[in-house]
């Protein structure tokens, strides 16, 4: 090892920072073109032409309609399913059943996650609820309700309850458990108890969690929905999606069934794109707590 | 309805003999050992400490975060069992603001949920305050797109707005860069000089406690007892007094500094 001596004074050195005027940018707006593509909704929507145009070509040149009807065709007897046919009619009966079950889900998912978050045996409660019953596929479960509730909305509900329940408990209890403790310290010295310390800081501070469970569980309250109707098809008199696509596979109306699945996606496009997107924008990205 | 409330000489903060205990996960650990001291009206109080010595623990206590299991603190005469809007907290973390509401809202939010006053009436508080932190262009801005320092002011606002009894500062400014720090320390002052609150400060900071404070309590480590209770000196005193005190409250903290053990409490 050479140990150096201590490096020699040096003089100062004093600058005056150059005008800006003297070298150009130093904040300049971006071009359109930049500022289109930094929309997402943009680019999405350029990838979903991309896919169309490969289905389109894929089924032209397989030419099979029985198999495979391209994506004009699909896109023809889907128009003349909303307007002529009951596609539409369909359609709402299949929301109107999963928008009471995914309600009911919330419901419920707030009683016990609230259960879970003032207490700890609620939360052990919670814990092996979640576990025994998580992994149940919610179909399974469909042969019981059937016996319970009958044919009809009722077992419909029922396991669609069953699919939205455990994924939004178990997103919102560990999204409760993550809110920092400065903010829970806040919150009480604010005086807050009970509910309205619930209400006022631990939703709002747990957003992101609750609303990615919202998500899943809409995925889950759909895929369950379709799953259901196609089992046991028509359920008092006007069936739903499910059970479109069902009638349709049996009459080898193969666009139609085509039309179906095309419908349950659209939806699906629309609710996450457009609600939770709009939700996401007003709340947690707003708020800074997601980017 | 507490004859000690009326007493003209009775002290604002009472705190006797308090002696604090925490379970960390497989440890009992006492943070502080029988602590005595009393905060008058508009002290600038210190807890002044090195990290170990229980002065943040004792400033949750008088949060009402966490009992004593011996000794009492009293506030106004009153015991503090829970935490509560009279003893407003200004934490270290820049994290405690709500995010999802705006500055103005964040100070007006204990105002209202207090349920003391109108929503034009805290509107207007929250403003008048919010103005005297210097963030009246940033009223309308979420908590996300501040500064650190500029959080913090928020914070004291919040904080004043509720013209609590006794505003508790738990090292306010340590996460701040230094130029930041003694900007917002001086801006305290100015506050101080302007409404004359009570504060009680948490800082393991000499020059900080000397700069801010009016009365420092020096705390021993592991755990916390009381060394010594000062005064500081005026802001016009020379910078040759201000050393000299601070090497004394340094000999005083660190006479024993060799015993000192590293046991890091969880939470100190």
């Amino acid at each position: 090892m050479n140990l150096t001596s201590a490096p020699a004074a040096r003089p100062e050195v004093l600058r005056e920072p150059v005008s800006s005027a003297s070298f150009g940018i130093v904040e300049k707006p971006l071009s359109i073109w930049e500022r289109i593509t930094n929309q997402g909704w943009v680019r999405k929507l350029a990838l979903l032409v991309v896919i169309a145009i490969i289905w389109e070509a894929y089924a032209r040149q397989l030419d099979n309609p029985l198999l495979f009807p391209t994506f004009s065709a699909t896109v023809t007897s889907f128009v003349k399913g909303i307007f002529g046919g009951d596609l539409f009619s369909k359609a709402i009966t299949s929301l109107r059943v999963l928008l009471m079950g995914y309600a009911a889900g919330i419901g419920c998912a707030a009683v016990l996650t609230v259960i879970a978050i003032t207490s700890r045996i609620g939360t052990d409660l919670l814990e092996l609820l979640t576990s025994m019953f998580n992994p149940l596929p919610a179909i399974a479960l469909l042969p019981l309700a059937l016996i319970w509730f009958g044919l009809g909305t009722g077992s419909i509900v029922f396991v669609i309850i069953h699919s939205v329940l455990w994924a939004v408990s178990l997103n919102t209890h560990s999204g409760f458990l993550s809110v920092s403790n400065t903010l829970r310290m806040v919150g009480r010295n604010y005086g807050l108890t009970g509910l309205r310390y619930v209400a006022r800081i631990l939703i709002p501070a747990a957003f992101p969690s609750i609303l990615t469970g919202l998500k899943i569980g809409w995925a889950f309250a759909w895929r369950t929905l379709i799953a259901a109707e196609l089992v046991f098809g028509v359920s008092s008199g006007s069936g739903g999606l499910g059970w479109y696509i069902y009638e349709n596979k049996n009459q080898l109306e193969i666009p139609n069934v085509f039309a179906g699945l095309f419908t349950v996606i659209v939806i699906g496009l629309l609710v996450e794109n457009v609600v939770f997107r709009v939700l996401e924008a007003k709340t947690v990205r707003k708020w800074g707590l997601q980017s | 309805m507490d004859r000690t409330k009326t007493a003209p000489d009775a002290p604002l903060l009472a705190v006797r003999g308090v002696t604090l205990q925490y379970k960390t996960k497989d440890h009992l650990v006492t943070a502080t050992y029988r602590v005595d001291f009393d905060v008058l009206r508009s002290d600038r109080f210190i807890l002044l400490g090195p990290s170990g010595c229980g002065k943040s623990t004792l400033l949750k206590a008088v949060g009402g975060y966490m009992k004593p299991i011996e000794g009492e603190i009293r506030l106004k005469g009153d015991p503090v069992t829970r935490p509560g809007p009279d003893r407003m907290m200004v934490f270290q973390e820049f994290d405690q603001l709500l995010p999802w509401r705006t500055v103005r809202e964040n100070v007006m939010f204990p105002l209202r949920s207090a349920g003391r006053l109108t929503r034009k009436a805290a509107l207007d508080k929250a403003m008048e305050y919010i103005a005297k932190v210097n963030l009246t262009a940033f009223a309308d801005n979420y908590p996300h797109t501040l500064s650190g320092g500029m959080k913090q002011r928020v914070a004291i606002a919040r904080g004043m707005a509720m013209e609590p009894d006794i505003l508790l500062m738990d090292e306010p400014f340590a996460a701040l860069d230094a130029l930041t720090r003694r900007k917002m320390q001086d801006e305290l002052l100015a506050l101080w000089e302007g409404t004359r609150f009570t504060v009680l400060f948490v800082t393991h900071s000499i020059p900080e406690a000397i700069k801010i404070g009016s009365r420092i309590l020096l705390l021993s480590p592991h755990p916390g007892q009381v060394k010594a209770e000062l005064d500081s000196l005026p802001a016009a005193a020379s910078g040759a007094e201000v050393t000299a005190l601070e090497q004394r409250i340094h000999a005083m903290l660190f006479a024993d500094a060799i015993e000192e053990t590293v046991v890091e409490p969880a939470h100190a």
